[in-house]
């Protein structure tokens, strides 16, 4: 966590103490193109990898994909190799991949939900916006709370508000985002020993047209429950990433230069510690969108809130291995987007980053 | 200091020498734990549990799973006889609760443990030799580390079927990026340091070198791994469970599929609060137990950072 001396010197200063030059304004100017271009090689080169693994875990690994489809269906021997034709299962697994790679790059093809029996891509088009409302939502919400807590807990540092904020981090990251979420449900939803303000599940009543404004309201409505829970899932995690950072910075040399030019405490944490801490603290989060998804997918089963993590769980438990493998790819992509932004945004807005 | 600084002075000679400093070494360590309020609540949230594992099975048996022999009505609400009430089949949710800490503990601990041994062959293998060999493992781990672990998981259970014996092979193989990494990293220090120079000048073989200097160096650090990556591996569990992704069988319960039982048979609207409640309690408090017992392993074993 604490980051050596060396590593957090500028370039610079690294050049010019091992006696090299230090580097011209041509390399300085290529130093951005440069760093972005590795990054997209490195991410494309992941993705490859992603489709092969999502490839070989559906067609390799699930030994039997027929007997899985047909799941508590009796389909007699004939039946079944219609349908491995049907599926392509039949062709040799080079064939396979070919035929997958052909399907998803040149068609977009993500294959036909079995559940659904419609094209996965539409599926997963009309599945997409609720999850971006709650989790957009949630997100927002949850950087802002837990990075002022995150801030103030490290400046104040073994203050009870330092502890009492890190013990109640510490405790949402042990408990299973689903149960905070039913326990929610049980005291603000349930009217049986709650008190059953909020309604139990869904997005909108049925009796109310989303597009009006009563919609909009009673969406909000809908989301109040399923938005709380996701905050509290996230805000251990910006809490506790933005607490670290501040505390890393606050050993640095400057810190004590801005102390001992008489600036006043509120003034060396707003503009001197804190614009340091905040990069690598957004980068890092920006990096968990893996624990963002999983967030959503639990909460979003909880409260039936009709998004993609509600999704998966149907396509898990109707056996939907084509949506599902949709899905997968569609996260694991998302993870790989997101990780090559944060890179290319840090490696842009922070000088202290080198090339690699 | 610590076991670490202990086997510097290995003798080129096996002898009881080495493993009285060790010993000893143990002996300090464990103290130091119990000395941290932090350590000793997790030792004794993981001596309840495991004494609760044990024991349940044979002080309860295997009747209180029995949907047949069960005398409650469904979600009962908690009574002197019922003391978390009963649920959808009319059985304790006590006796579930007492039960369920044993495939918790089991997956848990199994799946921990092979997940142990890939991340520290693959660190160890990696900071030891170096070079492209550390290259292509490092850049197969981060891409390990880039894929989301709830939907891998979720489709490798799908994929291979429910029962428990998969899911902790399901979590045993996808728990080890982050161990393989922090491995490699304390490998890499051991390796600058004096007595693996010494070794490899007395001709030492990479197999000795790996085996007798840098794994009873690494060990502490695998070890305060080993408990956070129980925890995580029981919060898996019970994730999957919750997603009816747990054991079909339903004699084999666990907290997962008790909060699944729970859900879906409605316990939020039947307000059937201890139903829902006994089981998330559970997990949580042996989650912290364990990650208690880590984040404090870790502080004795790493003494360098302070107000952590």
């Amino acid at each position: 966590m604490t980051t050596l001396p060396l590593e957090s010197a500028p370039p610079e200063a690294v050049v010019a103490a091992s006696g090299g030059r230090p580097p011209g304004a041509a390399q300085r100017r290529w130093r951005i193109p440069l760093l972005i271009a590795r990054r997209l090689i490195g991410a494309v080169v992941s993705l490859a990898a992603i489709v092969l693994f999502n490839f070989f875990l559906f067609n390799v690994l699930s030994s039997n994909p027929i007997r899985a489809l047909v799941r508590n269906r009796h389909l007699d021997a004939v039946a079944q190799a219609r349908l491995r034709h049907e599926f392509g299962f039949d062709q040799s697994k080079w064939q396979q991949f070919l035929d997958y790679c052909d399907q998803l790059f040149l068609h977009h093809n993500l294959g036909i939900s079995t559940y659904y029996t419609r094209p996965v891509w539409n599926v997963v088009l009309d599945r997409i916006w609720p999850t971006v409302l709650l989790v957009g939502l949630s997100t927002v919400l949850s950087s802002i709370i837990g990075t002022w807590v995150g801030i103030k807990g490290a400046w104040e540092r073994g203050s009870l508000f330092d502890k009492v904020s890190n013990g109640i981090s510490v405790t949402l990251y042990s408990v299973p985002e689903f149960w905070l979420g039913l326990v929610i449900l049980l005291f603000l939803g349930g009217d049986q020993v709650g008190l059953g303000w909020f309604p139990l599940g869904g997005i909108y009543d049925e009796n109310v047209n989303p597009a009006s404004v009563a919609g909009w309201i009673n969406i909000a409505w809908h989301l109040v429950l399923p938005g709380l829970t996701l905050t509290l899932a996230y805000l251990a995690q910006y809490q506790l990433v933005m607490r670290s950072s501040m505390l890393d910075e606050m050993g640095q040399d400057y810190v004590q230069t801005a102390r001992a030019k008489g600036l006043r405490d509120l003034a060396v944490r707003r503009s001197h510690v804190v614009p340091n801490a905040l990069l690598p603290a957004v980068t890092q989060i920006l990096l968990y969108f893996g624990f963002v998804i999983s967030g959503a997918l639990l909460v979003e089963t909880v409260f039936s809130w009709p998004g993609l993590g509600l999704l998966t769980e149907q396509a898990v438990s109707s056996a939907d291995f084509p949506l599902l493998r949709g899905l997968f790819l569609l996260f694991t992509a998302s993870v790989i987007v997101f990780n090559l932004i944060a890179d290319v945004m840090l490696g842009v807005l922070d000088p202290r980053v080198r090339e690699l | 200091m610590t076991a670490a600084d202990q086997t510097v002075a290995v003798p080129p000679v096996r002898g009881s020498v080495v493993w009285r400093r060790r010993r000893a070494a143990v002996k300090r360590t464990w103290l130091e734990l119990w000395a941290q309020p932090q350590g000793k609540a997790g030792v004794i949230v993981l001596a309840v549990m495991v004494i609760d594992a044990i024991l349940a099975p044979i002080l309860i048996g295997g009747q209180a799973l029995s949907i047949i022999a069960a005398t409650g009505r469904p979600l009962q609400a908690p009574s002197l006889h019922y003391p978390l009430g009963t649920d959808e089949y009319g059985r304790s949710v006590l006796s579930l609760l007492a039960l369920g800490a044993q495939t918790s503990l089991i997956v848990g601990l199994s799946a921990a443990a092979i997940a142990m041994v890939i991340g520290t062959l693959i660190g160890v293998a990696s900071g030891h030799y170096g070079g492209w060999l550390d290259t292509i493992l490092m850049r197969f781990d981060d891409w390990a580390l880039n894929i989301p672990f709830l939907p891998l998981v979720i489709v490798l259970q799908a994929l291979l079927g429910r029962g428990t014996d998969k899911t902790i092979l399901v979590l045993g193989i996808t728990s080890w990026p982050g161990t393989a990494r922090i491995l490699r990293a304390q490998v890499l220090s051991v390796k600058a340091r004096p007595f693996m120079d010494r070794a490899r000048a007395l001709g030492a073989s990479n197999m000795h070198q790996m085996v007798k200097h840098t794994l009873p160096n690494i060990m502490p650090l695998v070890l305060a791994n080993t408990t956070i990556t129980i925890a995580g591996a029981i919060l898996s569990e019970s994730t999957l469970a919750f997603l009816g992704l747990g054991s079909p069988s339903l004699t084999a319960t666990s907290w997962g599929t008790m909060l699944d039982g729970a859900f879906t048979a409605g316990a939020v609207s039947r307000g059937a609060w201890a139903y829902l409640l006994a089981p998330g309690l559970a997990i949580a408090i042996v989650v912290l137990g364990f990650t208690w017992c880590g984040v404090a392993l870790e502080r004795v074993l790493t003494p360098r950072l302070p107000g952590r």
